[in-house]
């Protein structure tokens, strides 16, 4: 489903990052873990193909999307990947069912309002379709940002650390429902980490 | 989700500066709408009173006081000329025709004009009911006065000496409609005409006056440019009495107005200036604050030209909010002016249907919306994405 293949990236004046190949299958989850400067946002926005690598490449669904430019880089993007951050964003000005609406909007996708609030429901936060982003707490915000991430089908979705500021058992919550909620739709699931606690819960990783 | 929609709910997301805009873009439109339109309908209703005039003969005075009152109705009258130095320029060889006007009284604030038939076929003025005076004392109404008096032939009135509605009315007397002229769009809307001789039995009446016979003011027509050469000077010069010649004087006014009009067009477009800054910078730092949105967006899927198309859609809206509601504001305004001329002239300055300024307007303040969107859509266009996400 991903593949990357001899991945690198300078930043100009700056630090070089070289990342070992990876490979993720449908359903399955990889953690991809490593401390502060190692390159892990780099080597995210480099799967998600919002910065070309200085070599290398990224394969989703066998697409390289390293081969694609402009508007079908970014079709693709909306099409086949979702992203959750740490910090859970939105578009303030519209409501939460909006935004999962946007998001299928951008994608070039037709709008599906039963499968956004069939997501807002499996993630228990259906009762905030119509609240704005700001009136959610931050845990209903990371489901909302789930939701969002799937409300597309995307192949794969990436997370840029998505626990680091939880606690032991908030870490735990949120792992167990990203696991379940993303291969349960059929996708592979990035989580791009410094947590080591998700390295006890998923088997599958690579330290950079 | 539309990108229009989400523009609109970004404008309202920032509802005090989106509303600033708004109101500067407001003020300045109307004031320009209003300013044109206003000088356009004083421009052809001077013109079109004025049409087949070429001089005005009346007591000496300020000449434009004369041209103001003998063409328009809308000053007092210089005083009076003596009907038999106006029979004089009347005979003039060079003069096609004369029109007398003798006035001085009114009917609840509207004009009564002594005159003879030339002044209703000067303005091709038909009647929609009743005919013209065959004797004193008959009267024919204006199509306004009759739709403002509602009243029509078959009705008497006395009349008041003076323009005011409180003035002395002429109790002896009682003015007979006897016809009412359909809608000319000229001076003779607002009049009660009648003959020349129902003026003098008034006063003569009234005062036992023993004095020859006076009008107010001769309106003339030269039969070729070679009168307008020579008459008048001849007038100011041999007689106790004024020519005027309205072309001259009505140019004179514009120039005057003009001045207040251009500078009001001014400030008008100045302030629409300060609008489009306001607008470019309410977006620029609605794009500061939004510079994370706005990159999510990218993250989902938007290309770079989805995003200019949005900044771009919010200034637009912004303007076209802007526009309507200076329009609805020249509007009200020039209803205001209309309605405080008609108190005080029965002068109003009607507006029906869409202006050519209005219609303007709308490409001008579209222009102005995409000027001011240009650099803030571009910031949003180049934004790189990946550093935005990475300093969340």
């Amino acid at each position: 489903m991903l593949q990357t293949d001899s991945l690198s990236f300078s930043y100009f004046n700056g630090p070089s990052f070289s990342f070992p190949n990876l490979s993720v299958r449908v359903q399955e989850v990889l953690v991809v873990l490593g401390s502060s400067g190692k390159g892990k946002t780099t080597l995210l926005h480099l799967l998600a193909g919002l910065m070309d690598p200085e070599n290398g490449s990224v394969t989703i669904n066998g697409q390289s999307i390293t081969e694609l430019s402009g508007k079908g880089r970014d079709r693709f993007r909306g099409q086949h990947i979702g992203m959750i951050f740490q910090q859970a964003q939105f578009v303030r000005s519209i409501t939460v069912l909006q935004n999962l609406q946007l998001a299928r909007s951008l994608a070039g996708l037709p709008k599906d309002e039963v499968l956004a609030k069939g997501l807002l429901t499996e993630l228990g936060i259906v009762d905030k379709a119509h609240s704005r982003p700001n009136e959610l707490s931050i845990g209903e915000r990371q489901r909302a940002s789930i939701a969002r991430a799937l409300v597309t089908r995307p192949k794969v979705v990436l997370a840029d650390e998505p626990t680091s500021a939880l606690d032991d058992e908030n870490c735990r919550l949120v792992a167990e429902l990203l696991h379940r909620t993303v291969t349960g739709h059929g996708a592979a699931l990035v989580i791009v980490t410094h947590d080591g606690r998700l390295k006890t819960r998923f088997p599958n990783s690579v330290e950079i | 989700m539309r990108m229009l929609q989400l523009a609109y709910a970004n404008l309202k997301e920032h509802f005090l500066t989106t509303a600033l805009s708004v109101m500067l873009l407001s003020i300045g439109i109307g004031m320009v709408s209003f300013i044109v339109t206003v000088s356009e309908q004083l421009n052809d209703r001077f013109n079109r009173d004025i049409r087949g005039i070429d001089m005005v003969v009346g007591a000496k005075g300020s000449p434009l006081q004369l041209i103001l009152s003998a063409v328009y109705q809308i000053d007092n009258p210089t005083g009076n000329i003596s009907l038999d130095e106006a029979t004089k320029i009347q005979n003039h060889p060079l003069v096609k025709y004369s029109i007398p006007l003798s006035y001085g009284d009114s009917y609840k604030g509207f004009r009564i004009v002594g005159t003879d038939s030339l002044y209703i076929s000067h303005f091709n003025a038909e009647f929609s009911s009743g005919r013209s005076w065959e004797k004193s004392m008959q009267v024919v109404l204006g199509s306004t006065v009759a739709e403002r008096l509602g009243m029509g032939v078959g009705a008497h009135f006395h009349g008041t000496h003076g323009f005011e509605e409180e003035g002395h009315a002429h109790e002896e007397l009682h003015y007979d409609v006897v016809g009412v002229l359909s809608p000319t769009n000229t001076v003779a809307d607002r009049l009660i005409l009648t003959s020349i001789e129902s003026v003098w039995d008034i006063h003569h009446n009234e005062g036992g006056h023993d004095e020859q016979q006076q009008i107010t003011a001769l309106l003339v027509k030269f039969k070729s440019p070679m009168g307008i050469m020579q008459v008048p000077r001849l007038i100011n010069e041999k007689t106790s009495m004024q020519a005027a010649l309205p072309a001259i004087e009505i140019n004179r006014l514009y120039e005057l107005m003009g001045v207040g009009f251009r500078a009001l067009q001014a400030i008008g477009i100045l302030i629409m200036i300060i609008a489009a800054l306001s607008v470019f910078i309410s977006l620029l730092n609605s794009l500061k604050e939004r510079k994370y949105e706005l990159a999510l967006m990218r993250s989902l899927g938007a290309s770079p030209t989805k995003l200019f198309g949005l900044v771009v859609q919010e200034s637009l809206l912004l303007c076209l909010a802007g526009y309507t509601f200076g329009i609805i504001l020249g509007r009200l305004a020039i209803m205001t002016l209309s309605s405080f001329g008609e108190a005080q002239f029965h002068f109003g300055v009607a507006q029906s249907g869409v202006s050519a300024i209005e219609i303007w307007l709308l490409p001008f303040t579209l222009s102005v919306g995409l000027i001011a969107a240009i650099i803030p859509a571009i910031r949003a266009y180049r934004s790189d994405i990946s550093s935005v996400l990475r300093n969340e």
